[in-house]
């Protein structure tokens, strides 16, 4: 009994319901193609729910726009030395009160090889960025997120915070592919919550990383904003690669303009 | 039995999934069998003889029966022979198999290759297409084999389209009787894991594997197809499953399974095939099922229901 209340408590029966009610393809033993496993997204969820409401006191503007089913690709700009970012968007669209999904993620390929880590995150729906792998996940109605600064936006350092860097035009070429929307997030709060103020190079190419931070010990709990722009939607043929990155660039520009309201947001509320 | 039937030569007659397969075909066809390993007790309708395939003797098989059909089913898998054996058997004995078709105008061949081909690669796709890059040959030698044998049917398959060549990818086929590497695992008490590591695997029962075959024999509808039911479980949860416990083997620095192999002086997991065990090399089977209107009976709970029983 106490131990169901624990439960309820960690994870409340609303949130669970909208985990089990995901239209996932998932096998005979609760797994999908990716690793993805419900039991795993259950200890997820409730994890992040602390960190989401009581650590970062997460606030999210604009969840009105994310489309209650079917594909939908969802861009944000990337920052802190630790994927966070991911992590509360990704319970931002689950806790959603108007059309919750549980999302994938396109996390960073490096990951997938390390022992432990790589399996953690396929198990709770993080999948590696390889475009095949997004493709057949749309396909299949999800809604995944993308981060396309990829390590440039989490390893760019706290000096040059809020700067989108170069985007990569892949998310574009799929959407379009798919035929998919695209919903522009600005996120403010994660530059500050995870500082970076250094890249200590040499233990970065010790361990194969593509930088290792020079940062505070503990996250940092600033309050975080997620502010979710409109639906973006974008048509072929693309005829050139400069094609390509100006519909890129559109929702670059979008993105800009989502953090500065979010920073708005944030330094009024 | 009577002399009009089609003749058919099944290679590979002394595995469990040959065995599986002539027991579904025998009343339909007149079955010759083979297999270079040993001689196959066979009931007596059934010619059966031990044949390496770079013999005279395997030519004079083809004459004396005039084959309508090859089942070839004598791929040597990577845990047997030495790797030159293997070369020797996969490759040049099969482009030996296909010459020896086109000589005495075989009209259709079938050819059992293995998913392994693919490679297991961490950025590997969820669902790999029979279209997929064969990375197998990259990642370990002993895998070259397997993807020449590809290679070469492939070639004959565009370039000689009267022998119409169906070549058949599975996923892991496991079951009562299967010796492959993977089922040597499920049934071990305790069975080695590479910390922190659990790929997704596809495991296809013994005898959906046969009847695959048999459907896509009797379809013949050429070209290359996987095979593999559209669950998938990670390595660790089916050990599980299978009523194994674990082994763990530190899987960092990337050498340490092979030295502790050597130290210990036991085969952990099989060196050339470490890569399987660290990342998935999951197959789409969806061509196949489509094409052959195929649903494989036995479900993951099934196979491993086999295993764990064996351990009670």
């Amino acid at each position: 009994m106490r131990f169901k209340k624990l439960e309820n408590w960690l994870l409340p029966p609303d949130l669970k319901a909208k985990i089990d009610n995901a239209p996932k393809p998932l096998g005979s033993l609760d797994y999908d193609r990716w690793g993805y496993h419900r039991a795993s997204a259950y200890k997820a969820a409730a994890g992040v729910r602390f960190l989401y409401d009581h650590y970062f006191k997460v606030q999210a503007f604009g969840r009105e726009n994310i489309p209650t089913q079917g594909r939908v690709l969802i861009i944000a700009n990337h920052s802190g030395y630790l994927p966070m970012d991911g992590a509360l968007l990704a319970y931002s669209l689950l806790s959603n009160p108007y059309a919750p999904r549980v999302p994938r993620a396109m996390i960073e390929r490096l990951f997938t090889n390390i022992p432990y880590v790589g399996t953690f995150f396929s198990q709770i729906g993080a999948v590696t960025g390889q475009t095949q792998n997004c493709i057949d996940m749309l396909k299949q109605e999800e809604a995944v997120i993308v981060f396309p600064e990829g390590v440039r936006g989490t390893g760019k350092g706290f000096i040059r915070r809020y700067q989108l860097q170069r985007f990569g035009n892949g998310f574009m070429d799929i959407a379009i592919d798919t035929n998919t929307p695209i919903i522009p997030v600005g996120i403010v709060g994660c530059e500050e919550a995870l500082p970076m103020f250094g890249n200590a190079e040499g233990l970065a190419q010790k361990f194969g990383l593509p930088y290792f931070p020079i940062t505070v010990p503990f996250p940092i709990p600033t309050r975080v904003t997620l502010n979710f722009g409109e639906p973006l939607y974008f048509s072929g043929p693309i005829h050139s690669e400069d094609d390509l990155e100006a519909k890129v660039n559109v929702v670059k520009a979008k993105i800009r303009q989502l953090i500065a309201d979010a920073q708005h947001k944030h330094g009024v509320k | 039995m009577t002399n009009t039937l089609p003749c058919l030569l099944i290679t590979g007659a002394a595995g469990a999934l040959a065995q599986q397969v002539i027991a579904r075909l025998r009343d339909k066809y007149r079955l010759v069998v083979c297999d270079s390993r040993r001689e196959v007790s066979m009931p007596e309708d059934i010619p059966s003889y031990r044949v390496d395939f770079n013999k005279r003797k395997f030519e004079d098989l083809f004459k004396e029966y005039h084959f309508d059909g090859i089942i070839h089913l004598g791929r040597i898998g990577s845990n047997e022979y030495s790797r030159e054996g293997r070369y020797n058997a996969n490759v040049i004995g099969s482009q030996r198999l296909l010459d020896l078709a086109r000589k005495y105008n075989v009209k259709q061949t079938l050819i059992l290759s293995t998913y392994f081909v693919y490679g297991a690669h961490p950025l590997n796709p969820a669902y790999l297409t029979e279209s997929a890059p064969l990375k197998a040959a990259g990642i370990t030698m002993d895998l070259v084999d397997s993807v020449e044998l590809e290679n070469l049917s492939t070639i004959y398959l565009w370039k000689y389209p009267e022998l119409n060549i169906t070549i058949l990818r599975p996923c892991n086929i496991v079951g009562p009787g299967v010796n492959n590497t993977l089922s040597q695992l499920l049934m071990q008490e305790r069975t080695p894991v590479l910390m922190g590591y659990s790929p997704m695997m596809q495991f296809i029962h013994l005898e959906d594997m046969a009847s695959a075959i048999v459907i896509a024999f009797e379809k013949n509808h050429a070209g290359i197809y996987n095979i593999a039911p559209d669950d998938c479980v990670p390595y660790q949860v089916a050990l599980s499953l299978c009523g194994c416990k674990k082994l763990p083997i530190p899987s960092v620095p990337e050498n340490m399974p092979l030295l502790l192999a050597k130290l210990t002086g036991r085969e952990l997991l099989p060196p050339h095939l470490l890569d399987y065990f660290k990342h998935s090399a999951t197959i789409d089977g969806s061509l196949f099922s489509q094409t052959f209107d195929f649903k494989p009976r036995y479900s993951l709970k099934d196979i491993f229901s086999h295993y764990k029983h064996l351990k009670n």
